[in-house]
């Protein structure tokens, strides 16, 4: 009897996470776990204005305290060309100013100092006077004639005007159609809210020249091209390390003012710098998400069938337009908005706004504005059920793309690989009991009670992307892998994407074994060093399975390829009658003569054909065909509280289609985590300003993320509609519910309130603004 | 502001530390940069997020919102501590099996969490488990898969409880 075979745990296994046992004994590598020898600390005084003239900045009481080692001011930075540096959107952005301030808790000067309390303690001794200026804080307000204009440089607060779709067309058909509902949407200005806040450790070494830079980042080969197109340091010189991560949701995207002051400070004071920022300067500074004012409307026949939409939208950007787009979509990828419905035409425009607020727009698992653009459709299509008294789960049903029409064009342009929709949603349905749902409902709302069924039928669009449409400052949107096979037949695999709690570790390992045959156990996954990783994007929007996923699996399939020459030649046996089963290649019609994997690997190193290069390796730069369209329908239940206006969730089925699931239990999670997100979003969470550009919001204490007590018990299905042109019929699935989730939330509120003519209310949905309603409607709270 | 520095012992996994650490200085921070045990995470600056949280004199804490001096003399567990002689503590073996994290930032302060609320309470319902760990936040998992971890580590306790009992 031989030994059994170790299990190799390719697609479809549940398995447990090769990266957890870092983590559950605390031995994870956070960019502040990173100590070096001689270490300086960084704090960062900021801005109290939104807009203000900064007439002096003294540094001297600063500079006298003891352990200080350094202070850095915009003035300093000037001429090393580094006071402004290009956004990653081909705007740019101050690093630290020299003349004004455009935002509250904006970066004004760098303290460095022995240890971060003492550089806590030069901040408040930095004394900086500003002459305060009108400020601009409501994107709508900066769009108007004679506003407060926040860059002058650029003589408008307009940032950018675009659009897409057929104006002409969609206008005919609203012009002739039955029925038009219209509603204004604002997507309130949200903040990832990451566990782990944004830093980094800076060490330049005087002596080789390099700088290396273990920071927060989620693309790290982008950002390591762009410090050194900026810097002139050159590439080879730069090493950027992302470590552990502890949340990105797109928030770790962009490059902070903090990263380049620690850089300077490191080559200024000739020793390593660390800048870890505090979480009450963190919310309010580093990129927001959303904010933007949506008009929606949508036209449609008596009997439901939809004919055109029709989006309207002002999205505020903050001071400097940093958003990481791919370039040619300034508003990322809203013209998704058509959804999972066959509109005969449709038309967006989009106005970008600067005004005095930090810079941001996409981050918070939104897929490029994929939520913002699903928000407005899932929302309006309800609000035209309402109207026309049909359910709204049939008016989804009557107006799904069908299924024999994929690939589809969608009216706005794009071509979705695959789609099924109605079998997500009458899952979702059958699961709640939908019908006996709304007895309940119609019985309920006659004896006074309110309760509301809220559904969203969501198409999502991930995976960017083929490299014809898809660049971030003309880098290429594709993804990378590289996989050496030792001679004992283990693997080490690396690429050019990082996690940041995705659990790429185990995922892209389950892809090379489904592909190898080789034990996940015996494969090593590396990402975020620009050092030794191929160059890659990073992973936000979706992208990684998508992308990098598909190299890994490019790269297994040329390893075979190789693997298959030198098992012919150990075999005796001509390459076209070898035949692979996983782990193996056997000789046709006789499987007992047969090489697996680990023996082909050490004859790589050892006893390979003359014509063959020694080594078992392969690298793949994979540029997707197209975009993936995971889709999926979600229904919530909700009950209110007639005394207190809460919103109680008493169910929400989640059911999702990513393709095929490489670990189930890991999308399972992922779903799970980005419906809390799509529910904080919902329920709880806010930035505010005030006219004078002061923010609410910029704290723990203000700015609720929902906590385990309120945070529904997510119920989750699945139905699995391969992508076509994915190597493994894989998907994105890190946003969908994110994506997928606000609308059915407002849905199921608005639903409950329907009958009182509410026909909608803005995001958060918290108890005093229902209670409010209620109130006003002559509902006497208890 | 007093720069006097002032000596402490600490019991820190079962190991007798001691040093002289300043007033002011914060026992997270005496915990990762004067003892070097970085699983213990720093997460917010208003005692909000948990991230911190570790099980001082029997009770769980958020080291942020304590001076290290107030540790003198007391026994401090941190998540370092859990695992014995190579073999994890059922809740961390919970947290594995269960998907209960992911980004892993949150992970530890809530396994502590986690730990003062089975000690309390060795069969918790759900509701107590949320509530138990409703001082701790998460981001990325959306807590129905800690609650599963908490529920896998209560049980596997119990039945350990039960066969050192018996014996
Ligand atoms: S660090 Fe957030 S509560 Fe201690
Ligand atoms: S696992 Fe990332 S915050 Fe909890």
């Amino acid at each position: 009897m031989t030994a059994q075979a170790p299990i190799i745990h390719g697609m479809g296994h549940a398995v447990k996470r090769k990266e957890d046992p870092r983590f559950i004994q605390g031995r994870g590598n956070y960019v502040d776990d990173v100590n070096l020898p001689g270490m300086l600390y960084l704090d960062i005084v900021r801005s109290p204005y939104a807009h203000a003239r900064i007439t002096s900045i003294n540094v001297e009481k600063a500079k006298a305290l003891p352990g200080v080692a350094a202070v850095i001011t915009g003035k300093d930075l000037e001429p090393l060309g580094l006071a402004w540096i290009p956004t990653l959107m081909n705007d740019k952005q101050m690093v630290l100013p020299t003349e004004k301030v455009v935002y509250q808790y904006q970066e004004v000067v760098g303290v460095v100092a022995e240890d971060r309390y003492v550089a806590a303690d030069a901040v408040p001794l930095v004394e900086v006077e500003y002459e305060p200026l009108p400020v601009v804080a409501d994107p709508r307000e900066a769009l108007k004639q004679g506003a407060t204009v926040v860059r002058p440089d650029k003589g408008s607060n307009l940032a950018y005007h675009w659009e897409a779709g057929d104006k002409g067309a969609t206008e005919s058909l609203f012009r002739d159609a039955d029925v038009v509902a219209r509603e204004e949407f604002y997507y309130p200005r949200l903040h990832v809210s990451y566990m782990e806040t944004v830093g980094c450790v800076a060490h330049y070494d005087a002596i080789s020249g390099k700088l290396t830079l273990w920071m927060t980042t989620q693309a790290p080969h982008a950002v390591r091209t762009v410090a050194s197109l900026v810097t002139k340091i050159p590439e080879n010189k730069i090493r950027i390390i992302s470590p552990d991560i502890g949340g990105g949701f797109g928030g770790k995207v962009y490059v902070y003012p903090g990263y380049i002051v620690a850089a300077v400070a490191s080559i200024l004071t000739g020793k390593p710098v660390k800048w870890i920022n505090d979480r009450s300067d963190d919310q309010p500074s580093t990129a927001f998400g959303r904010d933007c004012y949506m008009t929606a409307e949508v036209a449609a026949k008596k009997d439901g069938t939809m004919l055109a939409l029709r989006v309207k939208t002002i999205g505020d950007h903050g001071a400097f337009f940093g958003d990481a787009n791919p370039s040619k979509f300034p508003f990322g990828l809203f013209s998704i908005c058509t959804g999972s419905y066959d509109f005969k035409s449709a038309f967006v425009e989009v106005d970008g706004a600067h005004t005095n607020k930090p810079p941001g727009g996409i981050t918070y698992r939104c897929s490029f504005r994929v939520t913002e653009a699903v928000y407005a459709v899932e929302r309006i299509v309800d609000v035209l059920a309402h109207k026309l008294g049909i359910d709204p789960a049939q008016l989804r049903i009557k107006n799904f793309i069908a299924p024999d029409k994929f690939p589809y064009k969608s009216a706005l342009g794009w071509t979705y690989d695959s789609g099924n929709y109605l079998p997500a949603l009458r899952k979702a349905m059958e699961k709640v009991g939908y019908e006996q749902l709304r007895k309940e409902q119609e019985e309920k709302r006659k004896r006074g009670e309110l309760m509301g069924i809220g559904i969203s039928s969501f198409t999502e669009i991930v995976g960017a992307g083929p490299a014809h449409t898809f660049d971030i400052l003309g880098l290429k949107m594709f993804d990378s892998c590289e996989i050496r096979i030792h001679p004992t037949g283990k693997a080490i695999a690396r690429f050019g994407t990082k996690a940041q709690g995705q659990g790429h570790e185990t995922t892209f390992a389950q892809i090379i074994a489904e592909e190898l045959g080789i034990p996940i156990d015996d494969i090593t996954v590396e990402e975020g060093d620009t050092d030794t990783c191929p160059y890659g994007l990073g992973t936000y929007a979706s992208r990684s399975t998508p992308t990098a996923g598909a190299a890994g699996a490019m790269a297994s399939r040329k390893i075979r390829e190789k693997a298959r020459k030198i098992a012919a030649h150990l075999l005796e046996a001509r390459e076209e009658d070898l035949v692979w089963e996983p782990g193996k290649f056997y000789v046709r019609g006789s499987p007992g003569k047969a090489k697996t994997i680990q023996e082909i690997a050490f004859a790589a190193y050892t006893n390979y054909p003359p014509d063959v290069e020694a080594g078992l390796e392969a690298v793949d730069y994979y540029n997707p065909p197209n975009m993936t369209y995971p889709f999926g329908s979600y229904i919530c239940v909700v009950d209110i509280d007639k005394g207190t206006g809460e919103a109680k969730i008493r169910r929400f089925m989640a059911v999702d289609d990513c393709g095929n699931r490489i670990n189930p239990l890991i999308v399972d999670g992922q779903i799970h985590g980005a419906l809390a997100m799509g529910f904080g979003t919902a329920m709880l969470e806010e930035i505010k300003y005030d006219e004078n550009g002061n923010v609410f919001g910029a704290n723990f204490m203000d700015y609720l993320i929902p906590t385990a007590v309120e945070t529904p018990k997510w119920e989750t299905d699945q139905t699995v509609t391969p992508s076509p042109h994915h190597p493994l019929g894989a998907k994105g699935v890190g946003e969908s519910a994110t994506v997928g989730s606000p609308a059915a939330f407002v849905n199921a509120v608005v639903d409950a309130l329907a009958h009182l003519g509410v026909t909608h209310i803005d995001m958060p949905l918290n108890p005093w603004k229902i209670r409010k309603i209620l109130r006003d409607n002559g509902i006497q709270a208890e | 502001m007093s720069m006097t520095k002032m000596h402490i012992r600490v019991n820190v996994n079962g190991v007798e530390r001691e040093g002289d650490v300043q007033a002011r200085l914060l026992l997270v921070h005496f915990i990762r940069e004067v003892l070097g045990l970085t699983g213990t995470h720093i997460g917010c600056d208003t005692s909000n997020c948990g991230a911190c949280t570790v099980v001082l004199g029997g009770k769980a804490v958020k080291s942020c919102t304590l001076f290290a001096v107030q540790a003198n003399g007391k026994k401090l567990l941190t998540v370092e501590g859990l695992a014995k002689e190579g073999k994890l503590h059922p809740i961390q073996e919970g947290f594995w099996e269960k998907h209960g994290l992911q980004c892993g930032f949150c992970t530890p302060g809530m396994i502590m969490a986690a730990y003062h609320l089975l000690q309390k309470n060795p069969n918790p319902t759900e509701e107590e488990i949320r509530r138990g760990i409703s001082g701790n936040l998460c981001r990325c998992t959306g807590y129905v898969k800690i609650v599963e971890s908490v529920q896998y580590a209560a049980e596997k306790m119990r039945v350990q409880e039960a066969q050192v009992a018996a014996r």
